[in-house]
């Protein structure tokens, strides 16, 4: 396998590791054998083409799906041997943000935000609406959107407020789908910034499923490339750009791809928390 | 977030706490995160300091800090720093030995505090939207209801303008959801209609033999079955069924295909979603539904037959007939025309509930509830009318 590091032996400080996944549904194979190790405070990315199943694989990291076999180890705990408890205990301490928002229709957006404190703290109202404001200015939404219902938002808003709900428990672990998928330039380029932020801030280790390439250049720590089944390539952008597979050429090759990549290189990952500009797609 | 090193917070966790050794010395200790801080935020605005005092605040025993708990911490700062007293009467607080990635947070959350104070002094200048009077009370839901009667009637309109289209082009009207529909509508529901209208046979004639006992009259409970059953009972059941089942079905379809954005894409392919989703529907409904009525008719006179061979020994053959000269054809006809009426209510009932779902999961749900409450009211009071109407004719 041509990654940029051993991967049999997890380094130490994984948060999440897996091992010899393999997933199929019926006659389908998703994985055959997929190993990986995300270190504490990492922004990783799991990239590959549609149907490679790594949407499948970070359902699978946070348990609304079990591998047929291998194991999954998270913060310590395996998977496959958790107790309800364990489990309750290990939910609260991911928080994720669905590609559709996933917030609840019959809720405002403050109290689907403030919903997991209210249900897992002891904390009053007052003070879970204030915390919940909070979260939600985080993400750049504007204070009057707390009162508005999903429904009446776009899906760029939705987006951010499924977000500030995945961190009203101060997740340690940060679970991302398609983060700017549907948003416009400037909002995927704050979605990068606080992104960046976020770890910065707290330490956070974010995995992420995404196609797009500036956040992929510019924020990815590590990136690993899954298809046919297995992982096909790890390490940084950089690393990536320089394998010579079928599997990950496209994700370099095209003129969309190399334009990120020449703006990536010329401006340096660590420059990109100016403005939403830096990082506006190449249309 | 990971402030914690791995573990800790589910085995070494102590609740947050704050305990003041003397007036000017606060010590903070334990996990100051959501989930640990329980009913502290409480016992804090009780917390109470001379004016004008120094105090110093050690965080050294601070295990473990995260927004909610920093958000407490500021919160308390800034009180006893004085929020809303006047100048000089609030304390400083020298906060000490925090570590310093809990300072960072608490420096973020002491920044957006200041922001929101700042946003709160604004919006609390702005006069506040008065509350509406007990006219506007009243006038604001009669008037919502006024505009559903209309968009109602116009959605009547629609439907009618596009069964005439239909009627005239007879290719373009689409015969597999028609068929589907019966199916699905129409011959799906035979079991339960079935049964039902059996028991309802069998509750009318067990409640009709103790009164006709005793006036010897055993026979004429072919009478009271025959005709309760085949002008009113038979419809009237078959209706609230089919309301039940295939009307709020409809709602759910439709308001879900509404909310998922499928019937705005019918439209931009050029297909109307009267005539896909509406039309095949009514039809199929309509065609239906006395069908089913003629089953009921059947099943609950037989229903009948057999609770008066048990309870009032009248055989098969004297009920039969005594139903023959009792029972007209026009009791017969009665009862089936009024069921493509009822179906055209439910069906057309249904897919206006179903297109006025605007939003998301809970709007699906409450349409179709009011799908079938307003379909089966609409029935009765159709059957109401019919009994004004077919009484004013003698029939």
């Amino acid at each position: 396998m041509a990654t940029a590091e051993p991967l049999l032996e997890p380094p130490l400080d994984a948060v999440i590791s897996l091992h010899q996944v393999a997933t199929r549904f019926g006659d389908h194979v998703v994985h055959t054998d997929v190993s990986l190790a995300i270190r504490r405070s990492e922004i990783f990315a799991v990239i590959g083409g549609s149907g490679s199943g790594k949407s499948t694989l970070l359902r699978e990291m946070i348990l609304l799906q079990h591998p047929n076999q291998g194991s999954i180890t998270v913060l310590g705990h395996d998977l496959r041997t958790l107790t309800p408890d364990q489990s309750l205990a290990l939910r609260q301490r991911w928080g994720v943000m669905f590609q559709h928002g996933g917030l609840f229709g019959s809720l405002t957006v403050l109290e689907n935000i403030g919903l997991p404190l209210r249900e897992h703290t002891q904390l009053d109202d007052g003070l879970i609406d204030e915390i919940a404001a909070w979260k939600l200015s985080m993400t750049g939404l504007k204070p009057q959107v707390g009162g508005q219902y999903p429904a009446e938002l776009s899906g760029g808003m939705m987006k951010r407020a499924s977000l500030a709900r995945a961190l009203a428990l101060d997740p340690e672990l940060l679970f991302l789908d398609e983060p700017t998928a549907g948003l416009d330039p400037d909002s995927a380029g704050g979605v990068d910034e606080l992104v960046l932020g976020l770890r910065d801030l707290f330490g956070l280790t974010i995995v992420m499923v995404t196609h797009d390439l500036d956040l992929l250049w510019q924020v990815a720590d590590r990136v690993a490339v899954i298809g046919d089944g297995t992982v096909q390539g790890l390490g940084t952008m950089t690393e990536l750009s320089q394998l010579d597979k079928p599997l990950i050429r496209p994700f370099f090759d095209g003129p969309r791809a190399r334009s990120v990549q020449d703006q990536a290189q010329v401006k340096g990952p660590s420059q990109l928390t100016t403005t939403g500009a830096a990082s506006s797609k190449p249309k | 977030m990971a402030v914690v090193s791995d573990g800790s917070m589910e085995t070494a966790a102590i609740p947050a706490a704050i305990s003041q050794q003397d007036p000017l010395r606060l010590i903070l200790s334990g996990s100051w995160t959501a989930r640990l801080l329980g009913v502290l935020p409480q016992q804090l605005d009780q917390l109470q300091t001379p004016p004008g005092a120094k105090l110093t605040a050690d965080g050294t025993q601070v295990q473990a800090m995260d927004t909610a708990g920093a958000w407490v911490l500021q919160k308390l700062i800034n009180r006893l720093e004085g929020e809303g007293k006047s100048e000089g009467e609030g304390a400083t607080v020298t906060l000490q030995g925090l570590p310093q990635k809990f300072s960072r947070i608490l420096e973020a959350v002491a920044q957006r505090a200041s922001l929101q104070r700042a946003s709160d002094k604004t919006t609390t200048n702005s006069p506040q939207p008065q509350a509406p009077g007990w006219l506007a009370r009243v006038g604001r839901p009669t008037a919502d209801m006024a505009g559903q009667a209309l968009t109602f009637l116009s959605f009547i309109g629609e439907s009618a303008v596009a069964f005439w289209f239909c009627a005239t082009h007879p290719a373009r009207l689409r015969w597999r959801p028609v068929l589907f529909n019966l199916r699905t509508a129409g011959v799906d529901a035979l079991p339960i209609v079935g049964l039902l209208s059996f028991l309802l046979g069998v509750v009318v004639a067990y409640q009709g033999a103790a009164q006709l006992r005793l006036y010897g009259a055993n026979i004429f409970v072919a009478d009271l079955v025959g005709l309760s059953m085949l002008r009113e009972f038979a419809p009237l059941i078959a209706a609230i069924i089919i309301a039940g089942r295939s009307g709020s079905a409809y709602t759910a379809q439709i308001g879900t295909m509404a909310v998922t954005e499928e019937i705005d894409a019918l439209r931009t392919i050029g297909i109307e979603p009267l005539e896909l989703l509406v039309l095949p529907k009514v039809i199929a409904l309509m065609v239906a539904l006395p069908l089913l009525t003629v089953f009921a008719d059947g099943l609950g006179v037989a229903g009948g037959m057999i609770m008066a061979r048990a309870q009032l020994d009248v055989s098969f053959n004297e009920f039969l007939d005594r139903f023959v000269l009792a029972v007209s054809p026009t009791a017969f006809l009665v009862g089936i025309c009024k069921a493509p009426v009822f179906a055209a209510i439910i069906a057309i009932v249904g897919c206006y509930q179903g297109f006025q779902t605007k939003g998301g999961a809970d709007s699906v749900g409450r349409q179709t509830t009011r799908s079938v409450v307003q379909s089966i009211f609409l029935v009765i009071v159709a059957d109401a009318a019919f009994s004004v109407v077919f009484s004013a004719l003698d029939l």
